[in-house]
């Protein structure tokens, strides 16, 4: 089970459009991934609720294909 | 309600500080439920560590339960805080230990 870093990317996009992403894959396995995502729709939201948002954006993802993805969220 | 999502809320009503997490506290199975676990010993908390691995319906349960696709899940008094990321975060900048005290 692995996943692209393209693809995470991609999915990112489709949920944040206006947002700021970068990605590094931490070990080289397409499994263990850092993202950090700059975006105006975490504006109000507490840093559970822009986790969620970004978990909901990967459709599910999170947790099977991707193991590990770890988060930073910011306000654009 | 489910017999689960019962189960899950009463651990955490029951307890002030609850990581549900990959392992134990002594013997923590993944690097993730490691980091939450260290943290939580250098602030000399006292928290109910509960090993999704030993209970497959908690793990599925939990992530429902928060709507959270991941273990760990550290909760304080009935809040949830967050995972891996937003507790190193929040000891960083020392909001964990405030929200502790």
């Amino acid at each position: 089970m692995a996943i692209k870093q393209e693809e995470i990317h991609q999915l990112l996009k489709e949920g944040f459009p206006d947002a700021d992403i970068e990605i590094n894959d931490l070990a080289g396995d397409d499994n263990h991934f850092a993202a950090k995502v700059r975006s105006s729709k975490f504006k109000g939201k507490s840093r559970v609720q822009q986790h969620q948002m970004v978990y909901a954006s990967l459709k599910g993802k999170m947790g099977n294909e991707l193991h590990a993805l770890a988060l930073t969220t910011e306000e654009k | 309600m489910s017999d689960v999502e019962t189960k899950i809320q009463q651990i955490i009503k029951q307890n002030d500080v609850v990581l549900f997490m990959k392992g134990t506290p002594d013997m923590p199975q993944c690097g993730f439920s490691m980091t939450v676990s260290n943290i939580l010993k250098e602030l000399k908390v006292k928290f109910n560590g509960v090993n999704v691995l030993a209970d497959q319906e908690i793990r599925e349960g939990v992530k429902a339960f928060s709507n959270w696709p991941t273990i760990p899940q550290l909760y304080i008094k009935g809040e949830f805080i967050g995972g891996c990321d937003i507790v190193k975060e929040m000891f960083e900048s020392g909001e964990l230990k405030n929200k502790l005290s």
